[in-house]
């Protein structure tokens, strides 16, 4: 509780706002702990997916294994870095969360349902999606995230997800542009990244998804970010996994791109 | 074909507004019916979508026009600012996770320096500090703030801040107690800076 109150605070407060130095003290041993795997509950999820990645499921009995996420079947050293990306197999440009959900019905002939209800885990109650994003995408750490732009279907996704990015809409007239268009801007007292041109707070961001979310008390993927952005903007719950959501995650790949992955990270 | 032509000119991204909008459809393809209307744009959010929020003179002209035509400033506006207080701090209403009947609030907060006393406003607009102290508590600048809530593109083409009558996000007796708040002399918003 303490953790999480005092962890809140730090990830919160912006430099704005003075803090006295018993408070700066425990913000510098917090932020030591989120490079800690011991003590950041994100690394919980890592175990269980990697357990997940192996498991024999569905009507194929086999295990994600032969899953090829872009680097060869069943290779995760640096899979992630290289996502999203165009995959010929399906004739489509995909995010982990697409892939993950591809593989579970080509490769292990899993029926995805119960899956996708528990797309975002809850109290009590885990989320397979969660856990292997977690598991895969902690094995690309200390790599650079450089999302291929070469295929002319990786480049139309590039286009629709920055006209997405601009693109205004509900009783709020809010784009993503609002909140994430300009440096130095902040929301109340949460800071915006600016996600309109590649910066190094737009890589600080794309480097440190998946993370583990201290108000949620649930690791978190890029899917449930997008997810409660769209809340905050009055739109319609985005469908998951959807092509949208792709595009929208290849352009943020740009402009936070060369990002050093360092994941699960924990956050506010 | 001639127009066309010149319309593709004038409107160089729209050629790929079709495909943008299918994604946009399927993206939200769930949506309840009550929703569905979200998911497309009027013709002000789509124009502020393509330009980035950087309307050609003209066209800001046009959308101000057409904005303005939404706007009708009551002669006198009284509210209250405490209710107007509590409109301005609630970010609650309209998202997918609100109970249904939520009120919605203004979230001003979100975007606006208010009182000098609430540390907990965020910088997308400019600050509101003193607003009706520095316009000298003139009725004419009221009705003016409350236009400005109303629609605020009637007053700026493309402006980021929503439009909170014209949008049904407000009642009109919530922004005129908005407006109380930045106005009444009494309001925490026109208190000195301790
Ligand atoms: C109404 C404001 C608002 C809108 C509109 C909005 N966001 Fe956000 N966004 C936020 C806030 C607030 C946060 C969380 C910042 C924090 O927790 O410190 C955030 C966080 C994020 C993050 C994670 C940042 C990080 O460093 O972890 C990403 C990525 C993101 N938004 C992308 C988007 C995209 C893409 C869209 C449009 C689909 C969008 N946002 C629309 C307010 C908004
Ligand atoms: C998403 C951000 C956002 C929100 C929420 C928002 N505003 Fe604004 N507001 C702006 C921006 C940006 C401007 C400056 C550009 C303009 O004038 O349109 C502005 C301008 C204004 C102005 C004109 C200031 C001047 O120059 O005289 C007033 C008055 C105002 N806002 C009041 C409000 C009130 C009251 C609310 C809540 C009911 C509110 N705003 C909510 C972003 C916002």
């Amino acid at each position: 509780m303490r953790f999480a109150a005092i962890l809140l605070l730090a990830l919160t407060v912006t430099a704005a706002h003075a803090q006295d130095s018993d408070s700066e003290k425990e913000i510098e041993r917090y932020r030591a702990m989120i490079n800690d795997p011991m003590a950041n509950p994100g690394y919980l999820a890592v175990d269980r997916g990697e357990q997940i990645w192996a498991e024999k499921r569905g009507s194929k009995a086999a295990s994600l294994e032969g899953c090829d996420l872009g680097v060869g079947p069943g290779v995760l050293e640096g899979a992630f870095a290289h996502l999203p990306r165009y995959f010929a197999d399906a004739d489509q440009v995909m995010d982990l969360e697409q892939r993950l959900l591809f593989c579970m019905k080509t490769v292990q002939g899993l029926d995805t349902k119960p899956i996708l209800t528990n797309r975002f885990s809850a109290p009590g109650k885990a989320s397979d999606m969660e856990d292997l994003v977690a598991f895969i995408a902690n094995k690309s750490n200390g790599m650079k995230l450089q999302a291929p732009l070469e295929h002319p279907k990786e480049k139309a996704a590039y286009a629709v997800g920055e006209a997405m990015f601009y693109r205004r809409s509900a009783v709020n007239d809010f784009a993503c542009a609002t909140c994430h268009g300009d440096d130095g801007k902040r929301i109340r007292l949460q800071g915006l990244p600016n996600f309109s041109k590649p910066n190094s707070g737009a890589q600080e961001t794309m480097g440190s998804w998946p993370t583990y979310r201290v108000s949620q008390s649930a690791l978190r993927t890029m899917q449930h970010r997008l997810w409660d952005c769209y809340r905050q903007m009055r739109m319609p719950v985005p469908v998951y996994g959807s092509e949208g959501l792709t595009a929208l995650t290849v352009y943020l790949a740009q402009v936070g791109g060369n990002a050093v992955i360092n994941v699960p990270s924990i956050k506010r | 074909m001639r127009i066309l032509f010149l319309l593709l000119l004038a409107f160089p991204a729209m050629a790929q507004t079709p495909e943008v909008e299918r994604v946009v459809a399927a993206t939200f393809a769930d949506a309840p019916e009550a929703w569905k209307s979200r998911v497309t744009q009027d013709e002000t959010q789509a124009l502020c979508s393509l330009r980035r929020n950087e309307p050609t003179k003209a066209e800001a002209m046009a959308i101000e026009a057409r904005e303005k035509a939404t706007v009708k400033i009551p002669a006198e506006i009284a509210g209250s600012w405490k209710k107007g207080e509590d409109i301005a701090q609630n970010g609650r209403g309209n998202q997918f996770s609100d109970p249904a009947g939520t009120v919605a609030g203004g979230n001003c907060y979100a975007c606006h320096q208010m009182a000098p006393a609430e540390l907990s406003y965020g910088t997308l607009g400019p600050s509101l500090m003193h607003y009706g102290k520095l316009k000298d508590f003139a009725p004419a600048a009221a009705r003016e703030a409350y236009g400005k809530v109303y629609n605020a593109q009637s007053v700026t083409a493309c402006s980021t801040m929503p439009r909170f009558g014209h949008n049904g996000v407000l009642s009109e007796q919530q922004i005129k107690d908005v407006v109380a708040y930045l106005f009444d002399p009494a309001s925490p918003v026109n208190a000195p800076v301790k």
